[in-house]
């Protein structure tokens, strides 16, 4: 969807004023730690995906997602998919209060704290096993197709129509627009590199690139 | 259709401009309490339909806080300036380069390492939310998840750097690496002169977070004291 997360390239956002790193708390609040934490646990409970999560803070209304604060989008992020999950239900959540137990086959998913560590260390690997070969080949010049889906993309906006070339095949991995909806689809999936020239016109400085990886779906050749 | 503001929208504004600017003159610690009370509300409703264990909370904001963080990467790095097999091998496959120094996991099962030459400086974003190697550099700072960073990154990298006090040479290419899949970036700076013979745990001393991700080079000796 073409909304305020897809940001690269957007002018007007002012300086960014980074905090010095020696002095910079890996958390400024303590309710940015629950969020955090909760995010996390409630992921854990695998009725979602990281796309379906990427997805939820985006169908924020774009001036909210602008708005808020990251955690701020978390939160609202986390709040959709637990709704969406039945997970809870929306009076509840206005409530505090729950309506019920979760289900039992729901509550036997819960990550129990002496588990985190080998739960964290496992990670959620993406890679897959696909039967297509490659479309595309290292070297081969690529377009990016200008297309707007309303649903979820990793292909940003700014390379949309413009062309590169293949930099290097990383492999099949689980293609994001359909991961959105719960489906888990491998493509192949490539690192393109477009010249500044190519993206943003003649007053970029031609020896600055941009390395987007995309998907199969996302490329024609050029 | 209007758009209908949420509630406490004016508080949070504020909020929210400061943190999104990082202003140092406001007070961003002190959060409207609409938002400390949703989030609590939340918490105990997640707990209370047995969802959600508090001490696996307190475990996961712990492991963050104080386990995983950039002194990884910074082992990473110092391991690849003293050991060109390692370095190789890190360039090659980095995952697994990564992952026999212990490295591994949560948004870092697909690593990738760019090096920076006396040519090419790499500088890494996501402009489509915040994907950073966690197991290597712990959790992003909050310039790296910002509008402006996310923005300009990919349009303006060299405006970007200055103001990061990195200056680079006309002639050297830039190249920006957006991660817009799960594959995870970090980047190798150059190993600063000066140091020749130091061991591995004297160089990660040069080796900033912010130099992994590129906005800054390594430190060099001068830069921590030593002069040698």
């Amino acid at each position: 969807m073409n909304s305020a997360h897809d940001l690269g390239g957007m002018h007007g956002f002012g300086p960014i004023n980074p905090e010095p790193e020696s002095e910079e708390p890996v958390f400024h609040t303590d309710w940015e730690k629950r969020v955090f934490g909760l995010a996390l646990a409630a992921g854990f409970l695998g009725k979602w995906n990281i796309d379906m999560s990427r997805y939820a803070r985006e169908r924020q209304h774009p001036v909210d997602y602008l708005r808020h604060t990251y955690y701020e989008n978390w939160l609202a992020g986390l709040e959709k998919l637990l709704v969406e999950a039945e997970l809870v239900n929306s009076e509840e959540l206005k409530t505090g209060k729950a309506a019920g137990p979760a289900d039992e086959s729901i509550k036997q998913r819960v990550l129990e704290a002496q588990d985190v560590a080998e739960t964290l260390a496992q990670g959620s690997p993406v890679a897959m096993t696909i039967s297509t070969t490659p479309g595309f080949k290292s070297g081969e010049s690529v377009r990016a197709i200008n297309r707007h889906p309303l649903g979820h993309t990793r292909e940003p906006r700014y390379v949309r129509g413009r062309v590169g070339v293949i930099h290097e095949y990383h492999g099949a991995y689980v293609f994001p627009d359909r991961s959105a909806e719960g489906s888990k689809e491998g493509q192949h999936l490539y690192s393109v590199r477009f010249t500044a020239e190519a993206l943003w016109g003649q007053s970029a400085c031609g020896r600055n690139a941009v390395y987007v990886d995309l998907w199969e779906d996302y490329l024609e050749l050029a | 259709m209007e758009y209908v503001p949420e509630t406490g929208s004016a508080i949070k504004e504020e909020i929210a401009v400061s943190e999104h600017h990082h202003s140092h003159d406001h007070d961003h610690t002190e959060p409207p309490s609409d938002l400390v009370l949703r989030v609590q509300a939340l918490e105990s409703l997640l707990i209370e339909k047995g969802l959600v264990e508090p001490a696996t909370i307190d475990v996961l904001i712990d492991t963050y806080e104080t386990k995983v963080g950039p002194r990884n990467g910074a082992n990473v790095v110092a391991r690849a300036w003293g050991d060109s097999e390692f370095k190789d091998w890190l360039l090659r496959d980095a995952t697994a380069a990564i992952a026999s120094l212990g490295y591994t996991g949560r948004q870092g099962e697909h690593m990738k390492v760019v090096e920076n030459t006396p040519t090419v400086h790499n500088l890494v974003v996501c402009t489509l939310c915040s994907c950073y190697p966690w197991p290597v550099l712990g959790l992003p700072p909050v310039w790296y998840k910002s509008a402006p960073y996310r923005a300009r990154a990919v349009a303006d990298p060299r405006g970007v750097l200055e103001e990061f006090g990195t200056e680079l040479a006309d002639d050297l290419e830039i190249r920006v690496w957006d991660s817009t899949s799960e594959m995870r970036y970090l980047v190798l700076p150059e190993r600063p002169e000066g140091t020749e013979g130091w061991s591995a745990a004297e160089l990660t001393e040069l080796v900033t977070r912010n130099a992994m991700i590129g906005v800054e080079k390594a430190k060099t000796p001068v830069n921590i004291g030593r002069n040698r």
